[in-house]
Order: C-alpha cells, then structure tokens, then sequence
C-alpha cells in the first residue's frame, strides 16, 4: 500500500511527462481494440451471412463431393440417403443438385454452376420461391452474375449441360427473379433452378449432391455413407482468411504498442537517471532496493491503469458509435472474396477488450520493470551523490 | 544494547579499489560515540569525513575493522537489516536537503514513519506536526521544496530526520548552502532537540559556523583521526 500511494504520488507529480505516455498508450490501447473489434465483427457478419445464405447449420456431402474439384463434379451426385428424407420433409434440410453448366451470354461462352433447389424452401436464403413459374426453366440469380453476363428478369438465355448419360443437352432459361447477396459463392457464376427441372435435365430423379439442414436442427443425423459437414469446417477458410488480415493486423498494433512501450521505457531509464539522489535519500531513510524497484516498477505499470481508464473515457464512446454506423466498404472490397457486405460493423466482445487491457498491462509491466533491475546492484551513497552503480 | 556506547568504531580501514591500486579513505580509526553527543567530524574535503559518516549510518561497510551502531556490527548487516536500522534508529540531514520535490512539506516529513509501518494515521499527524513545531514550518506543511528557501528546506531536513525521534542524527555538511543567520538558526534548533530529547548528533563539516557549536571535535586529515577534543561550553 505504502509503495502504492508512493508510486500514485511521483507518477502524479511528473505532470506532462506522465499524460504524454498516458495519451499515446491509451491511443495504442483504443486502437488495438478497435481494429481487433473489425476483424470480430467481420468474422462474425461473414459467417452469419453465409450460416442464412447457404451453409445452414452445416451439409450432408455426397461422398464423391468436392467443391474445390468441377471435374468430379458431375460424379458428385446420388440418391438422397433415406435418413434424411423426414428433416427434408418436415422443412428442416433441403437438397441441393450442383452440376456444371455453359451459358453464351452476348456470343461468348461463360461457365455455370447449375443449382437445383427446392422452390418451396426456406433454408438456404435465395428467393427460390420465384422459381415456382410457369417458365419451362426458370432460373433465379444473384446480381453479379447479372451483371457478370448483362442478364436481367425476364431475360432468356441458353443453358448447355451433360445428363447423367454424358450427352450434350440444352435449353432456353428464363431469368424470373434477382437477388442481392454478400455471399459470392451463392451468386457469382451461379444459376439456381428447381430441382425435379435439375433432375429431370439430369436423368437423375431423386437424387442431390448435399442437403443444407436447417439452423432449427442441433442433433447428428445419420446419413450412411454421406459425410456431414459442420459449421466449423465449412468455415474453416473464412477463419483461415480473417486469421491472416487479423496477423496483418497485429504487426500494426504491435508497433503502434511498442512506440507507446518505448516511450515508457525511455521515461523509466530518464526517471532512474533523474533521481538517483532521490532513490539515495529513500535508502538513507530506510527504504530497501526491492522495495525502490517495486516502487519504480508500479510507477511505470500506472501508465498503463491511467491509459485504460482514459481510453475507456474517450473510447467507450466512440467504438459504440463506430459499432453501431458502422464503417463503409469500399466496391472494390467485394472482389476480395469474403461476405462484407456495403457496411462493416465492427464487434467489441468483453473477451476482446479483457484480453487488450491484460495484454497492455503486462506489457507496460515488464517494460518498467526492465530499467529498474539497475537498482539492485544500487549503492546508496553512490546514489546519495548521483551516481549509478 | 549489548554495548554500552552509542557508536563503537575499531581500526576501521576503508579502501577503494583507484586503478591497479587502492585509495585508503580511512585507516586506524578508533572512536566512540554516547547518547546525547554533539559531535563533529572536522577536517577539509577529502579528509574522509563523509565516508566515515556513510559507514556509522550502515549506507557504506567497512574494508576492515569493527563498527558497530546500538550493538550491530554494520559489515555484518545484510542490505534490509541495514535499511531497517537506518529506518529506526539513524536519522540523516544532507547539505542538498534531498527533500523529495513532489511531495510538500508534509509529505516529506512523513515518510520516513510511512517507511516504519507500525503507526497510525493520528500518530503519525500528531508526531509529524510536532517535528514541523520544532523547526517552526507549521505554517508552510502545505509549500513544495520549491517554494521554500533554502533554510526552510534544510528546516524540512531536520524535521524529517528528527520526526521518528531517532538514537543518532547524521548531519553532513548541514550548513554549506545556507547564509549565516540561517546557519545558526538551524544549529541552535539542532542544539536544542539534541538537549531535549538527547539525540546524538554527528556532523560531517569544514564549517566554522558549525564547529563553534560543536562540543566534541573529531578532527580527520587523509583518513586517519588527528584529533578528539572535548569542547568545554
């Protein structure tokens, strides 16, 4: 307590010194945790998009499904596992037929993805309900393949595929609903269609390549020999990609910490060497040096209370507001693959900032505590008359 | 006690290693100290006075030989058991004053009885506001260092030394930044706390102000001890 009160007393009474390390740390430590509160909220608004968009609570694979492989693709396919069909029924899963696809929009060919989804679901987040047409083959897609092949609603266009035959087939689509996502791997290159169309264009009745079950269902399901796929590992790359812009990240939080650490360890080592006598007549009234080194050591390690109790005046405040208008992405932010979405909210978790401020108060710690290992080997009337021993 | 003297000092040698050499500070020096002495340790820059002093206030150890301060031998002392010494016993007024310049003239007195642990908040006070009614700064408790004069901070130097009403008050060169009227203000109030409460003191100077207060003369001359003169009032 003694120690304490001292340390609170000398930090106090170096006046500007003092608020010009507590200004640049609590500048360190509000930053840290926004920036850190950026990559969280981004992790957390991808992986809600994409949980609504397609993911659900995680897929029933085919055990010849591989997203990352198109040319097993058209192998990738069978008929739904008995197991499922009652989720399916009831509305808790729905199946999804993937095969690849051409379309030759304004004379040119582009490759497709062919969808067959069930118009009446609700799980995945495409407004399959528009695919409920009177159309031959309706098609419903997102707007950057519109864009992408200068389609609109109502368009036609042509669409090739091979049947479970191998034989070239084609037909006339119709485009009869748009939709906006920030999930890319749902629209971009992407046609939905019904999925008895799918199976019957594919001669392959009643089959699927997954089943999405549906975010009401928490409970494994048997599926024989289809392998399901939880949340966790169909995010797996979302995390890997946050990960990296996270570490990114880190490299300027730790400069932007470690000039805020320098600081301190200069004004420790001008502090020790300002108040040499200082520390000299503290000995000569009693003091001892492990009770001098705490005492320098807390002094320095206060920077780091007062930053944290500055920031949180100023940047309570200011996070909230950020977390709530959010930060603005730029267009070119959409190419980047990851579901941002026009505006970023950023999320503070209590997990984040306990983490920062440990983070922040050690660093401090170990950092004032470093120049004042000097005062171990102290003499007192070599400090009496201004010198380090 | 185990002796009966305040202060026992035997062939105290103290050398520092200078070059491939030695500097001898002191040698052959045989002294003793009672309760209630006013002494001084005379002699010009040099002479070994402040070494001597830093050793009877356990801050430095003898190279060889005995000193030994209300029965502890100081070169046996380890680093906190000296401390602690200095912290109740030893009471030290320094010619810069070493007045902590945060802390106001309160604060500075109060330190030393913060560092003894043992006391309470209204001891405390009560002993503190007494120290600063001896040196009459009842007035400033609230002034920083500096604020004062140089007087008044040496007047904050007693007091602080004086507060915990220690055996024994090292003083060295009290007097060389202070004018005349001040200097003898501060002698004649260390005059009368020595009489009243019987505190050795024992000054370190070349300063005649001082020494014409002196009742006991250590006069020192490359380290050893010269003379040891009584001083009849």
């Amino acid at each position: 307590m003694l120690t304490f009160r001292l340390a609170l007393k000398n930090i106090l009474g170096a006046g500007l010194r003092t608020w010009l390390n507590v200004i640049v740390l609590s500048i360190a430590f509000v930053a840290i945790i926004g920036l850190q509160g950026i990559y969280q909220g981004m992790n957390r608004q991808a992986l809600d998009a994409m949980t609504k968009m397609e993911l659900g609570s995680g897929q029933f694979w085919h055990p010849e499904y591989d997203p990352y492989d198109p040319l097993s693709l058209e192998d990738s396919h069978g008929t739904i596992p008995e197991n499922l069909k009652p989720i399916i029924a009831a509305g808790s899963a729905t199946p999804i037929l993937i095969t690849p696809g051409t379309i030759y929009p304004n004379g040119r060919i582009q490759t497709i993805t062919l969808k067959g989804i069930p118009p009446e679901q609700s799980i995945v987040g495409i407004p399959s309900k528009e695919l409920k047409s009177n159309e031959d083959l309706p098609v419903v897609i997102g707007k950057r393949m519109a864009e992408s092949a200068g389609l609109s609603k109502e368009d036609y266009i042509t669409v090739r595929w091979r049947d479970a035959n191998g034989t070239f087939d084609a037909a006339d689509a119709r485009i009869v609903g748009t939709f906006e996502t920030i999930v890319q791997s749902a629209d971009k290159g992407v046609f939905w269609l019904p999925l008895d169309k799918v199976q019957s264009m594919l001669e392959m009745p009643g089959q699927a390549t997954l089943v999405v079950r549906g975010q009401d269902l928490t409970e494994p399901t048997e599926a024989g020999a289809w392998t399901f796929r939880d949340l966790h590992y169909l995010t797996r790359e979302l995390r890997d990609l946050v990960q990296s812009k996270s570490i990114g990240g880190s490299i300027m939080f730790a400069m932007l910490l470690a000039m805020a650490l320098l600081a301190i360890f200069d004004t420790q080592v001008l502090s020790l060497w300002r108040r040499r006598q200082e520390m000299g007549t503290m000995m000569a009234l009693g003091m001892t040096r492990g009770m001098l080194i705490r005492l320098f050591t807390l002094e320095g390690a206060m920077h780091a209370v007062f930053a944290i109790l500055l920031g949180a005046v100023y940047g309570i405040p200011l996070l909230t507001a950020f977390a709530k208008s959010g930060v603005g992405m730029p267009g070119s932010y959409d190419d980047f693959g990851i579901a941002l979405g026009k505006t970023l909210y950023p999320s503070y978790g209590i997990g984040l900032v306990v983490v920062v401020t440990i983070i922040v108060f050690f660093a401090v710690t170990i950092v004032s505590y470093l120049p004042t290992r000097k005062i171990a080997k102290l003499e007192p009337t070599d400090a009496l008359r201004g010198r380090m021993s | 006690m185990q002796n009966s003297s305040l202060i026992e000092i035997k062939d105290l040698l103290k050398s520092y290693p200078m070059g491939k050499g030695q500097f001898i500070a002191l040698q052959d020096i045989n002294l003793t100290f009672q309760e209630g002495e006013f002494a001084g340790l005379v002699g010009p820059s040099g002479s070994g006075k402040t070494t001597l002093l830093n050793i009877v206030g356990s801050l430095d150890s003898p190279t060889q030989g005995e000193t030994t301060v209300l029965g502890k031998r100081i070169s046996q002392l380890s680093q906190k058991e000296a401390a602690a010494l200095r912290n109740h016993y030893i009471g030290f007024i320094f010619q810069t004053y070493n007045l902590l310049p945060v802390y106001n003239v309160y604060e500075n007195v109060k330190l030393p009885l913060l560092l003894l642990k043992n006391l309470s908040s209204q001891e405390m006070d009560k002993m503190i506001r007494q120290a600063l009614d001896w040196v009459g700064l009842t007035d400033k408790i609230k002034s920083k260092p500096a604020q004062l004069s140089g007087g008044e901070c040496q007047r904050v130097a007693v007091a602080r030394a004086m507060v915990k009403k220690p055996k024994i008050v090292l003083a060295d060169e009290p007097t060389a930044n202070l004018d005349a009227a001040n200097s003898h203000n501060i002698l004649q109030m260390m005059e009368q706390l020595n009489r009243e409460l019987k505190t050795t003191f024992i000054f370190a100077t070349h300063d005649e102000k001082v020494i014409k207060y002196l009742r006991r003369q250590i006069s020192l001359n490359d380290g050893r001890v010269v003379a040891d003169d009584i001083v009849q009032a």
